[in-house]
């Protein structure tokens, strides 16, 4: 029973982590620009397909067979390619949109959703394509006593703890963290004082979409990569950021890990409540705490 | 006559959205002198820093700072081309932020901004709360915070808004002390000021403001003279 326990645990852990790394860039981006980014999960999907396009495809489209583009480039660029398509998305879309009221920027975001999911649904199948990459390194098990645990998602927990502990540091403890804290809650005065403002607005959205599309690479070589594969987890990923608090970096983190594990133990308990138990929670974290677990209140 | 004027606004107009807040303001200002703009609430005095600071949906008219146009100068790009600091009527102190972290926030706007020692050394009660959070301060200390945050900057230039408002008597009398200071090192000063007792003795010059325009200028040295005149300004 134990062992079940831990085991669950684990795979619960794993996805908690891709949890955590979602909902830090949702609420990221939440904080300093208000919007609720709903093709968050959208983007994770990009960074899945990046990769496999990286992999299998870029080689065919120079004409050179057989020229890959590997798992750990794909882990630096990724984020980068996705980031920059974020970039992008602030900068020619949601920019026009901040002087009306939210529910515009999350409409808009909603339907970059729906045009990136037909976009790769039409080039590739709505049907999955596995990922073809996965390093040597991380292929095969490591016996962790009471499991025999891929070695990829012991990995994939690692590194993605790492990123969260890394960008809570930066937000939390650095200058470049400050000036997005302050931004977060009077952008007109930090402008007042002389930072670029919009070009913060900018990059921060780059950043947290960027955080995206890594999930999505760590994702690809464990679930198959598909055009829906956003669709299923954005919504979880909302609970995520619900419980832990809008904009609340320690509670994306801390409520995304722990909702991973939750999940995960339930199997072991009660199977077909795995899938639902997220939203029990979220509503009784409503009912208690309107704000989330880390949310301020008011 | 007045020096060359530091900052001088002409013809200042100013909206918040489509309510049209100021109709034209002229004021100036040499290099270390203070001014101070008295008025009622509403009649446009903090708007008329927060246009300066480019902090309003529109603006038009003229701002000048040391002879340079800054009108269509983008807002984040005002106070380090004009050497400003800009001390917000709610204080504007960053709840999220420790106290240390709050006063190396801004970027530098100017050469030789104050050291954290001599800031220490001007607002001691600083030092003490130098790790806690923005919002656990009280109205005094997060005023001090306020101003030693731009001080900090190496702004010459201090846009002050209602800096005693709400504060204890003994804590207005130390930041009295702290502006004569400040003068006498030769900052130049702009004062928005209900407490009048406050500003009186500190300014070289009064601009009474209504309706969003300059209804009368008074200088420092004929306040007692006027007396009549301001109290009938202010008096609501």
């Amino acid at each position: 029973m134990l062992k079940l326990l831990l085991a669950q645990g684990m795979l619960g852990l794993n996805n908690g982590v891709f949890y955590a790394m979602m909902s830090l860039g949702l609420a990221v981006i939440f904080g300093l620009l208000n919007v609720v980014n709903f093709a968050h999960g959208a983007l994770y999907m990009l960074g899945a397909f990046v990769a496999l396009i990286l992999y299998s495809y870029v080689g065919l489209w120079f004409g050179v067979s057989g020229f890959h583009i590997g798992f750990w480039p794909a882990l630096i660029l990724t984020p980068i390619i996705v980031g920059g398509f974020g970039i992008l998305i602030e900068r020619f879309l949601l920019r026009w949109l901040y002087k009306f009221d939210p529910i515009y920027s999350l409409l808009l975001t909603f339907g970059v959703t729906l045009v990136l999911q037909g976009l790769f649904v039409n080039i590739f199948s709505a049907s999955g394509t596995p990922y073809p990459g996965m390093p040597d390194a991380l292929k095969g098990v490591v016996n962790l006593g009471f499991m025999m645990f891929p070695k990829f998602r012991l990995f994939a927990i690692v590194f993605s703890l790492l990123v969260c502990a890394v960008v809570w540091y930066v937000i939390e403890r650095t200058k470049v963290g400050a000036l997005l804290r302050a931004g977060t809650e009077n952008p007109e005065l930090v402008k007042a004082f002389g930072v670029n403002v919009p070009l913060m607005v900018t990059l921060t959205f780059g950043f947290g979409t960027g955080l995206a599309g890594l999930a999505g690479v760590l994702a690809a070589p464990i679930y198959s990569v598909s055009p829906l594969m956003g669709a299923d987890l954005i919504i979880i990923i909302f609970a995520v950021v619900v419980i832990g608090g809008m904009g609340s970096i320690m509670g994306a983190v801390v409520s995304g890990i722990a909702l991973g594990l939750i999940e995960g133990v339930t199997k072991v308990f009660y199977a077909p409540a795995a899938n639902t138990v997220i939203f029990f929670l979220m509503v009784i974290v409503l009912l208690v705490r309107p704000s989330g677990l880390f949310g301020r209140e008011g | 006559m007045m020096a060359a004027p530091l900052l001088k606004t002409s013809g200042l107009n100013a909206w918040y959205g489509e309510s049209h807040v100021l109709h034209g303001v002229d004021i100036e200002i040499a290099e270390g002198e203070l001014i101070t703009l008295l008025g009622r609430n509403g009649a446009g005095r903090t708007t008329t820093l927060r246009a300066i600071m480019g902090m309003v949906s529109r603006r038009t008219g003229s701002v000048t700072i040391r002879g340079r146009e800054f009108i269509d100068v983008a807002d984040h790009r005002i106070a380090p081309l004009g050497g400003i600091g800009y001390c917000p009527e709610e204080r504007g102190i960053f709840a999220s932020l420790n106290v240390e972290e709050n006063l190396m926030l801004p970027p530098s706007v100017g050469k030789d901004g104050m050291s954290l020692d001599e800031i220490y050394v001007m607002f001691p009660n600083l030092k003490e709360v130098r790790k806690r959070m923005g919002t656990r301060l009280s109205g005094g200390e997060q005023q001090m915070l306020a101003i030693a945050r731009i001080l900090r900057t190496g702004a010459k230039l201090l846009l002050l808004d209602e800096i005693t408002e709400g504060l204890a008597p003994v804590i207005v009398k130390a930041l009295g002390e702290a502006i004569v200071r400040l003068k006498a090192q030769g900052y130049t000063i702009v004062l928005v000021e209900q407490n009048f007792r406050f500003a009186a003795p500190l300014a070289d010059r009064h601009y009474v403001i209504e309706h969003g325009r300059v209804i009368d200028r008074i200088e420092g040295g004929d306040v007692a003279a006027s007396m009549d005149r301001l109290n009938h300004y202010l008096s609501v």
